[in-house]
């Protein structure tokens, strides 16, 4: 019973932390501000390098915030709110880079290791299993010889 | 089997090691400024009230055929004191036009804190809520931009300046500018 309680309190934990808004920086009209928490969270504070705009404290993010929100009011698209900041801040505030030629390395770097690792392991296991088929007593021998592996 | 394929990883490391070497050299705090090669930013700032001469800042000022420098300062920080004297060189010694936001302060303490280190500015504008800031993309006081004669931001400095960096940099850049 006392575990169900914790898990329940560990579960519900999240849904009340982060987010440093203030309540008088949120604005009265709840789809705005749901839209507005939103791009928060894929926003990055410029002084707090890995918090994100809701979830830092910092003075410039208080008034990033209140500038995603006056952008939104004045009928911004989520996307305008971003280039916006993006023109100012770079692209350095958005916590997921953009997809262009300069961050294509960050993007399809791994997958291409992973390719070339998995081609060259590919390689290694066709040439082994030739190389088993061109002597296929010897190694047999080797494997049924109970002295060869002392 | 091609023997030198054996020493591809060896060069993939090589590289991969030289590169990560370089890079920890870099401060990750050190951001590259949005508006390098751009021309400066839309500002209409008033002027610092109780300071003389009382002329307002706005981009039109920062587009005047000579290089200049744009200080955001504010009463309340530390750093910009420190940072002062070496502002203060560049304009009073080395002739360079600076400009200077007042970033979130109060115009009395902002005018009583010129009066006492020296107010080497050409125009002072005011900036209670920070909006000029966010236009330069500033994360705090002191920034100092070097803008070219044709209005154009071409270096960012965050933090103080210190007298190797005019030395090493914003110096040199101004007068390749000029």
């Amino acid at each position: 019973m006392r575990y169900l309680f914790l898990i329940f309190a560990l579960a519900v934990l999240p849904l009340f932390s982060a987010a440093a808004i203030a309540p008088q920086e949120m604005l009265d009209d709840p789809v705005l501000e749901q839209r507005a928490r939103e791009l928060g969270k894929e926003l990055r504070c410029p002084v707090c390098q890995n918090q994100s705009l809701d979830d830092s404290e910092a003075e410039i993010a208080q008034d990033l915030r209140r500038i995603v929100r006056e952008r939104l009011v004045a009928g911004d698209t989520d996307a305008e709110v971003k280039s916006y900041l993006v023109a100012r801040y770079g692209d350095y505030v958005l916590l997921e880079p953009p997809m262009k030629p300069k961050t294509w390395a960050l993007w399809f770097g791994p997958a291409l290791v992973v390719v070339i690792g998995g081609v060259a392991v590919w390689q290694i296991a066709r040439r082994n299993r030739q190389r088993l088929a061109e002597y296929p007593e010897s190694d047999a021998d080797w494997a049924d010889d109970p002295q060869a592996n002392s | 089997m091609k023997r030198w394929l054996y020493l591809l990883p060896l060069a993939a490391f090589v590289a991969l090691a030289v590169y990560l070497w370089f890079g920890l050299g870099r401060d990750p705090n050190v951001l590259p400024s949005a508006l390098i090669d751009r021309p400066a930013p839309h500002i209409e700032l008033p002027p610092l009230a109780g300071r003389q001469p009382e002329k307002p800042l706005a981009t039109e000022h920062l587009k005047t055929g000579e290089p200049l420098l744009v200080n955001f300062f504010a009463s309340w920080c530390v750093p910009c004191r420190a940072e002062h004297p070496l502002i203060t060189a560049l304009a009073e010694e080395h002739g360079f036009q600076v400009h200077a936001i007042n970033y979130k302060d109060k115009p009395k303490e902002a005018a009583t804190w010129l009066r006492g280190l020296g107010d080497p500015y050409g125009r002072v504008g005011v900036d209670p809520e920070g909006r000029a800031g966010i236009e330069f993309g500033i994360y705090g006081v002191p920034e100092t931009f070097v803008i070219d004669a044709e209005g154009h931001v071409r270096h960012r400095h965050p933090g103080p300046l210190t007298p190797d960096l005019v030395e090493s940099t914003i110096l040199p850049m101004l007068e390749s500018l000029r």
